[in-house]
Order: C-alpha cells, then sequence, then structure tokens
C-alpha cells in the first residue's frame, strides 16, 4: 500500500485519457508484477518438464534446447496417474451426488415444509460448515478400521459426501425459497406428491445452484489429502494427491521428471477450466458469496 | 409452503441427511471428547483423566505447532490487501480485464499438491529463485528458504498466499461489479481523484465482503493449511513448522495415540468455538457502531 500513498495527485478535473499516464504506468507495473508471478511457477513446470538432468543443472529457468519426453514415458508408463484419477473423479463424482440427492430432499424440507425443529436443523447444519475436518477424523478413523470400511469406495463416499452436505443444504435451501410459490401450487392442485413436485418442478428450475455445487464440492473432495491420505491406504485406492505425494518422493532429485508428473497430474483441472472457465469462476465466487 | 397430508412427511424428507451429518459430525465430535479422557489402544482404553492434556501441554512440539498456526495468521493481510488492490486495478480501468481475471485465477485452479511441489523445486537452495537472486546481485536473498528452521514457516506462508490470492481476487471482482456505479462516476465528478475514490468510494461498499474473507482466511490458517505443510516440509526442518493439523494426523498415524490426538481435537475445536464467536462479535459490533 505504500506505493498507492506516494503517487501524486492526479489533477482535480475529470481527467483526459491522455492525462493519466503516471498512474496508468503505476497500474501497468501491478498487473505485470501480478501476471508474472501467477504464471512463472506454471511456465517453470511447462518449461523444465522438457529438459534432461543435465540440462537443467545449468540451465533452470531458460526455454529448453530440445523437447525430451522421456519423462513423460517414465512419468506415465511407471506410475499410476490415469489410475489416481479415475479414483479422484469416483470419489468426487460418488460424494457429489449423494450429497446432492440427501441435501436437496432436506432443503425442500426445510425450504417450503412446516415441521417442527426445522429451523434448529438449518442453524445446526449451517454451523457445521466451519467445523475443519481435522477434528472428525480421529473418532471416524477408529470407526471405519472396525467397520472395515478404510479403502473402500463406498466409506469414502460416504465420508466426502458428509462433509460437503452443510454447504450443499444451505446453498440448496437459500436457492429454493427464491422459487415462485405458484409453480410449485400449480404442480400440487395438478395432484403431484411433495416428491413430484420436488423431482419434476424444483430440480429443473434448480440449475444455477446444481451447477454451483457440482463446482465447489468436486473440487473440495478432488483437492483433498488429508482425508484420503487416513482412509485409502490401499495402493490401488489411492486419489492423485495422494498419489502426487507419492510421486514425489519417489523422483526427489530429479526435477524435469518431477515436472512431467506436475504437468500430467494439473492438466485435468486445467483443461475443465480452460473450457468452462466461466462457470468456474461465477460458481466458486457465487458459492463463496452464499456459503 | 406446502402442506402435507400426513405431518410426519416432512420427516422423511430430512431423515437421510440428519443421519449422514449424525455420523459424519455428530458421532465424531462427542467422541472426541470421550477419547481425549482415555489412553485408547486399538480401539479402545482405561480412563486416565486429564493425563492427555498434561502431557500434550507440556511437548515442545504442540508449542511449535500453535506458534506456527499463529505465524500463518500474518497471510490473512497479505492476502486481503493484494487481492483487493489487483481487483480495483482490474476493475476500474483496464481494458481487457476479463483476460487478467483469467490467468490471475489460474494459481486457485491448481490443486495444492501440485502448488506445493513447483514452488518447492522454485525456492530449492540452489534452485531457480535463488540462482536468479543471485544472478542479479541481490545475495541477501538467497536464503535457505526450506533448510533453515527460522524460514521454512515463511516459505509456506508465501506458497499459500501465492495460490489463495488467485481466489481472492475474482471474489473481490466479482463484488466489485456489483457495486453502484453512480456513486463512483458522482465521485469521479466531484473531482475525487483514484486514491480518493477507492479510500472514501470503493473500499468502504467492500466492507462486508472483505470481513467474510477474512474471517474465511482467518479459519483457513488456523485448521486448513494440512495439505501445503504436508507437501512443503512435513513439517521440519525438526519441528520448525509443525502446524495443529499435521500434529493430529501424526499422533493418530505415525505414533498411534489416539487418546492424545483426540485432545488435541478437542483444544482445536474449543479454540475454533471461541475464535468464531469472538470474530462474530466483533463484526456484529462494527456493524452496531457503523448504523448508530
Amino acid at each position: 500500500m505504500t506505493g498507492l500513498a506516494a503517487q501524486p495527485q492526479a489533477p482535480l478535473a475529470l481527467p483526459e485519457p491522455g492525462k493519466r499516464d503516471w498512474s496508468t504506468k503505476f497500474t501497468h507495473a501491478i498487473l505485470l508484477i501480478a501476471v508474472f508471478t501467477a504464471l512463472f511457477p506454471s511456465y517453470f513446470m511447462f518449461t523444465t518438464s522438457f529438459k534432461t538432468n543435465e540440462e537443467y543443472r545449468y540451465n533452470k529457468i531458460g526455454l529448453p534446447q530440445q523437447l525430451m519426453l522421456e519423462q513423460y514415458g517414465e512419468a506415465i508408463f511407471q506410475n499410476e496417474f490415469l489410475r489416481w484419477m479415475l479414483n479422484s473423479a469416483t470419489y468426487a463424482l460418488g460424494s457429489v451426488a449423494l450429497s446432492t440427492v440427501v441435501a436437496s430432499l432436506a432443503a425442500f424440507a426445510i425450504a417450503r415444509m412446516q415441521f417442527r425443529g426445522k429451523n434448529v436443523l438449518l442453524a445446526l447444519s449451517t454451523s457445521l460448515m466451519v467445523i475443519p475436518p481435522v477434528v472428525l477424523v480421529v473418532p471416524l478413523f477408529l470407526f471405519f478400521v472396525q467397520l472395515d470400511l478404510i479403502s473402500t469406495y463406498h466409506g469414502t463416499i460416504l465420508i466426502y459426501a458428509g462433509l460437503v452436505t452443510p454447504f450443499s443444504i444451505y446453498l440448496l435451501v437459500s436457492f429454493f425459497r427464491t422459487l415462485p410459490t405458484e409453480i410449485l401450487e400449480a404442480a400440487l392442485i395438478d395432484g403431484a406428491s411433495p416428491f413430484g413436485v420436488l423431482w419434476r418442478v424444483v430440480i429443473p428450475l434448480s440449475a444455477p445452484a446444481l451447477v454451483t455445487l457440482l463446482i465447489v464440492n468436486t473440487l473440495y473432495v478432488w483437492n483433498d489429502l488429508l482425508i484420503a491420505l487416513l482412509f485409502l491406504q490401499d495402493d490401488n485406492m489411492r486419489t492423485l494427491m495422494v498419489g502426487i505425494s507419492v510421486f514425489q518422493g519417489r523422483y526427489n532429485h530429479q526435477v524435469p521428471l518431477t515436472m512431467a508428473g506436475m504437468v500430467m497430474a494439473s492438466l485435468p483441472m486445467l483443461i475443465l477450466y480452460i473450457i468452462f472457465q466461466r462457470f468456474f469462476i461465477s460458481g466458486l465466487a457465487s458459492g463463496a458469496l452464499k456459503g | 409452503m406446502i402442506r402435507t397430508r400426513n405431518a410426519f412427511v416432512p420427516y422423511l424428507f430430512v431423515a437421510p441427511c440428519v443421519a449422514l451429518l449424525a455420523f459424519i459430525f455428530g458421532y465424531p465430535l462427542v467422541k472426541i471428547f470421550e477419547f481425549s479422557f482415555r489412553q485408547i489402544r486399538g480401539f479402545t482404553g482405561p480412563f486416565v483423566g486429564l493425563r492427555n492434556y498434561q502431557l500434550i501441554l507440556n511437548q515442545p512440539t504442540f508449542h511449535d505447532a500453535i506458534t506456527n498456526n499463529a505465524k500463518l495468521l500474518l497471510a490473512v493481510p497479505i492476502i486481503i490487501v493484494i487481492s483487493v488492490l489487483i481487483a480495483i486495478v482490474l476493475f476500474e480501468r483496464v481494458r481487457g480485464w476479463r483476460v487478467y481475471r483469467t490467468i490471475l485465477f489460474v494459481p486457485y485452479i491448481l490443486s495444492v499438491p501440485i502448488v506445493a511441489v513447483v514452488l518447492k523445486n522454485i525456492f530449492q537452495f540452489n534452485g531457480p529463485f535463488n540462482e536468479t537472486v543471485r544472478a542479479l546481485g541481490m545475495e541477501f536473498l538467497a536464503l535457505d528458504w526450506l533448510g533453515d528452521p527460522n524460514v521454512a514457516i515463511w516459505t509456506i506462508m508465501i506458497v499459500v498466499i501465492w495460490r489463495e490470492v488467485g481466489f481472492g481476487i475474482v471474489l473481490m471482482l466479482s463484488r466489485l461489479l456489483g457495486l453502484n456505479a453512480e456513486t463512483l462516476e458522482a465521485a469521479q465528478l466531484d473531482g475525487a481523484n483514484w486514491r480518493q475514490r477507492v479510500l472514501y468510494v470503493i473500499v468502504p461498499q467492500m466492507r462486508g465482503i472483505i470481513e467474510f474473507y477474512a474471517v474465511v482466511n482467518i479459519i483457513g490458517m488456523v485448521a486448513a493449511v494440512f495439505a501445503y505443510v504436508f507437501m512443503v516440509t512435513k513439517g521440519g526442518p525438526g519441528t520448525s513448522t509443525q502446524v495443529m493439523e499435521l500434529y493430529i494426523f501424526n499422533m493418530l498415524t505415525r505414533n498411534a495415540l489416539p487418546g492424545i490426538a483426540s485432545a488435541v481435537s478437542v483444544m482445536l475445536f474449543i479454540a475454533f468455538v471461541i475464535m468464531i464467536l469472538i470474530l462474530f462479535f466483533l463484526l456484529r459490533r462494527s456493524r452496531s457502531r457503523e448504523l448508530a
């Protein structure tokens, strides 16, 4: 902020575009630094991944002299990136689906029906959003060991679904409350059951909220490391995030190979981001604003 | 409101959700209290009163963990100032701000472990960062970023800031885009310069979102830095980057002491509840003072 304070006062009259030179330069300098800082690690990751170990020793940040693809061969064929990604996707989609179903039912009742204890339920569920998972893991871990749920798809999906459900409920309740009552009543008069109203009227109208849930919750599960480390101990069940930590340990001093692995690991989300950029940005921002 | 013929129906709708939350949140939150008073071997063990708590409170590693979480809180104002500054710059006067937004959000799209591995390599003692500053003659910046116990926690903080700012900018910008354009134009016509517009017109209107983001980040620094620490230093060198989450994780896995891990969980949970109550109290007070 010191940079701001040092900035000279602009003329009092509405400045002409050409007269704002000084502050325009200041603005551009800030943006240039920001863009450089944001992109340099990705640049480093991509360029290094094509170098040989030999080249990396003397050429750390320059462009690679030739495109070495050998690292990619080893990163792909000696490791299980594809398996890790499929596992991560399974846990993410499974838990998001389960959480969305369970939360839609509850949110519909909370938003649109009258019953005792509904305000308490909403308040409790909302306050659970701030509980950090780390305070829950000890009893859950022991319980899962007893029930033989460690390293299973259904056990893991259950945990993740539970962890994202308070947010799902919060978002869906506030969205369901904005739907016009007339539509719901019309459906009821036509003889639909409450479940029919939810399934055939409310859900089809809730696409924006469901997209936000899909993005926010999928990223949460995809990026989680703590739960995945504890509850998935079998090599075949590993997620991508755990895979990355295994991979890092495997190739400690081979920086180009490590970077090739990181490129592989970042591709799924980067590709989705490039395609669905608008949804990512508005989904995550509105998720946070409502959350 | 939808009236159902049977008053029982709403409960059928909420039952699965209540069961799920009771299992994932309710059960553990009750059990950590019970476990914290027991010396657990396997799944249960004898009642030992406050011994777990005494053991932890006398352990230097635990003190390091608390201190480091406290140090990381310093990242909160830094993240907020950078996010707000860049968001305002983009909002106010930059052509092609959408392109900038897309680029500046990339760090947040990369998962924490990927960010950690890449930045860790950049900050190696003979890595690209140190080589560059040495070549530029700024030898004093060529620290042992990961190997020096006095520096490593700040390196982790840099990594956290680098990624989280990406989200901060997008969040602040989305609030700015909803601002009342008329007030801004009026201020500009009244001759307010950029600094005045920012300080007296824009920032006051962003107050709510800044407070909200500060709370989110404070919570994050205390209880959501596990992935960063685990991937960058695993708590080392020594215990110089130990944090609460990693402490619980190690007590549960490496040391197989669930009782102690539960006692730490209880303390973290209670500290957390107190912290959130204080934050909400402060926010409410600042609101009501504003209205008065």
